[in-house]
């Protein structure tokens, strides 16, 4: 059994932890404010070119762009992998590591485009093929900090390194839930492909195909790493909060806990003295 | 029968209403858009963006991107898109001018150059748009 004083100093280092987790508990709460309204708030326009694009792929020409060209048998396929760079945020990390190697198995051949330090850390460890890394992205990433990546990943396609590319990031869902989502950003075909059932609409195009094309297609790209990024950073400081206030909520615990265990052996201390002034004081009488 | 208007940045959605009209800067000059137009996607250039509604037109600034037009609705994905009440007229004449001393300033690498060509020009939209709102009130 611990004694009295190995106790109240293991409440003092507990209570130490705690300060710590309460403070990371509060700076990853503000921290998820305000990268919840950024993911919430971009939320419409990717949806947006997501629809546009839905509903304009079945009528665009496939030969206008290189990105609309489907490639069978897939040999290769990249992963853009989004993970934190920071850990502490609970499973996150690993729970969407698992569900791209998971999905890596059913591939021929899998190279991966680390985005974070997490990322970067696990797939050097396990020796994995990896085209490019991006560590240390901004707490509040603008498009100039991720169309590097977006370019990495049509570069790689384009010049037929990998025939598709998908993209794994951790998806806000709400403060409690994030889910590990992965999804082909290229090549860049219509979710269904049931182009007979559509109604035959004559698309006009300004300036000309060829120039919408060009400029839509790589932003939509762009725009899917964009939103990706954000949706991991709100995931990010909402796991990292709920990780931090569980902490935070079990130091609680562990602190009564061993305030009553060092109690209880300073009572038992206190009545062995007792009994054994007492017992002396009978042997002195006797 | 009214047009389903939404535009939208990145940043947020900008606009979403039902309208009687639209005038949008395309890039090879400006296209009104009423409804029962033909499907259209174009590339949009910088410049005033207008739309009518019950006889009121209100105009904004928007900044690239471009304009999907099917059936009754329309929408403008943009980098940017300011409604005219939220411009700041000094600030865009200010810039105007910072843009344009530095065009006179002499030589320049093509980069900066272009850099101040397009500010230049995103003033000039911004102080248009906002004389234009000016001039209605």
């Amino acid at each position: 059994m611990p004694s009295e004083r190995d106790l109240r100093r293991r409440v003092r280092s507990v209570k130490n932890i705690q300060q710590l987790t309460r403070a990371m508990q509060l700076v990853a709460a503000s921290k998820m404010r305000r990268a919840q309204e950024a993911v919430l708030a971009s939320r419409p326009f990717e949806q947006k070119l997501r629809s546009v694009l839905n509903e304009l792929a079945p009528y665009a020409d496939r030969e206008l762009s290189p990105l609309l060209h489907r490639r069978t048998p897939v040999r290769r396929v990249a992963i853009v992998l989004i993970t934190t760079d920071r850990g502490l945020v609970g499973p996150m990390n690993v729970n969407l590591l698992r569900t791209a190697l998971r999905f890596a198995e059913t591939q021929p051949d899998a190279a991966y485009v680390a985005v974070g330090r997490k990322g970067i850390g696990s797939l050097r460890r396990m020796r994995a093929t990896v085209i490019a890394e991006f560590p240390n992205i901004p707490d509040r990433p603008t498009t100039n900090d991720t169309n590097v990546i977006a370019r990495v990943a049509v570069d790689e396609f384009t010049n037929g390194n990998v025939d598709e590319v998908h993209l794994g990031f951790t998806r806000f869902i709400n403060t409690l839930r994030q889910e590990p989502t992965l999804r082909r950003i290229l090549p860049l075909v219509p979710e269904e492909e049931d182009l007979d059932q559509l109604p035959p609409i004559q698309y006009l195009f300004e300036p000309d195909p060829q120039t919408v094309m060009d400029l839509i297609l790589p932003r939509f790209i762009e725009m899917t790493v964009y939103q990706a990024i954000l949706e991991s950073k709100a995931s990010q400081w909402s796991a990292q909060m709920v990780a931090m206030r569980n902490a935070t909520d079990a130091a609680d615990d562990l602190i009564s806990d061993l305030i009553l265990a060092a109690n209880k052996a300073r009572q038992t201390r206190i009545t062995k003295e007792m009994l054994e002034i007492a017992s002396g004081a009978e042997a002195l009488k006797g | 029968m009214p047009i389903r208007l939404e535009i939208v940045t990145p940043e947020k959605a900008v606009y979403a209403d039902d309208v009687d009209m639209v005038i949008a800067p395309a890039t090879d000059g400006y296209v009104g858009i009423l409804p029962h137009h033909a499907p259209l996607l174009t590339t949009l250039g910088p410049g005033e963006f207008r739309v009518k509604k019950g006889g009121v037109e209100e105009v904004l600034a928007v900044f690239g991107g471009f304009m999907d037009v099917r059936g009754d609705r329309v929408i403008v994905l943009t980098e940017a898109a300011e409604p005219a009440e939220e411009i700041d007229a000094q600030r865009a004449q200010e810039a105007r001018d910072r843009a344009q001393q530095a065009l006179q300033a002499g030589p320049m690498s093509a980069a900066e150059e272009a850099h101040a060509r397009a500010s230049l020009q995103r003033a000039l939209v911004r102080i248009r748009v906002s004389e234009r709102r000016r001039r209605r009130l």
